[in-house]
């Protein structure tokens, strides 16, 4: 194993994060984390509704709302949810706390655990300057380690790089 | 004989990967490390991981509900 910045021929990947629901969160850090860990030199660009993802405080949410593909494991079976259910008032919530309670049975990964991984595993996380400037975020509310940049930041890395992902 | 025993019995998709890596990360050059996971789909990603990192993957196993993987930190 050797330290993939010294390698001329090492792998690299960017991943471009636009959305930051719950559900919407996990495909790049999932990606990112797995692709460092195989030494992949990984750049996660977060624009828009990725943004939010860079946050100190995580409070991911999930909607069943105009999801009709989404069925979850109940009583032997699958149920999926209608949107005149999935509007009315609270059941937006409560299908975010049954996700995260699946989640946790089943053993998968937090968001938060995840993008500790990325953050220690030296993924590159950079906030989108306009998006920051837009949605009047500022550093002070942003994890450490992270950078600012725009999208000749993000071509400058995903022209050189073997993979390219808009999530 | 492992030198290090990773239990990874649980965890889904990528933690075992995650976990693993950071543990070999730790080992010496030609330590042994054995990783016992649940999750069916390690069986695959550990030979990938191999394969991609260079790391050798000495025995791939189940013993009953858990898959037992060694791999030699290279």
């Amino acid at each position: 194993m050797l330290d993939n910045t010294e390698l001329e021929n090492a792998k690299s990947m960017s991943i471009i994060v636009t959305k930051g629901s719950l559900d919407w969160a996990y495909p790049p850090f999932i990606l990112g984390t797995t692709a460092a860990a195989m030494d992949v030199d990984v750049t996660m660009f977060f624009t828009f509704y990725g943004l939010p993802l860079l946050k100190k405080d995580l409070n991911l949410k999930f909607t069943p709302l105009g999801n009709a593909a989404m069925e979850m494991p109940m009583m032997g079976g699958h149920i999926a949810m209608p949107n005149m259910m999935a509007m009315l008032p609270g059941v937006g919530h409560m299908a975010g706390g049954m996700m995260k309670n699946l989640m946790k049975k089943k053993g998968v990964a937090t968001i938060e655990e995840l993008r500790e991984v990325a953050v220690e595993s030296d993924v590159k996380l950079i906030a989108c300057q306009m998006t920051m400037d837009l949605f009047e975020y500022s550093t002070d509310d942003m994890i450490d380690g992270i950078e600012l940049g725009g999208a000749a930041t993000y071509m400058e890395k995903a022209l050189k790089s073997d993979i390219n992902l808009f999530i | 004989m492992a030198d290090h025993v990773l239990n990874a019995e649980g965890l889904n998709c990528p933690l075992p990967i995650i976990k693993a890596k950071k543990m070999l990360k730790s080992l010496a050059a030609g330590e042994v490390l054995e990783v016992r996971a649940t999750d069916p789909g390690s069986v695959a990603d550990f030979a990938a991981f191999c394969k991609q990192t260079g790391n050798e993957l000495l025995s791939s196993s189940t013993e009953g509900d858990v898959y037992k993987f060694e791999i030699k930190r290279t």
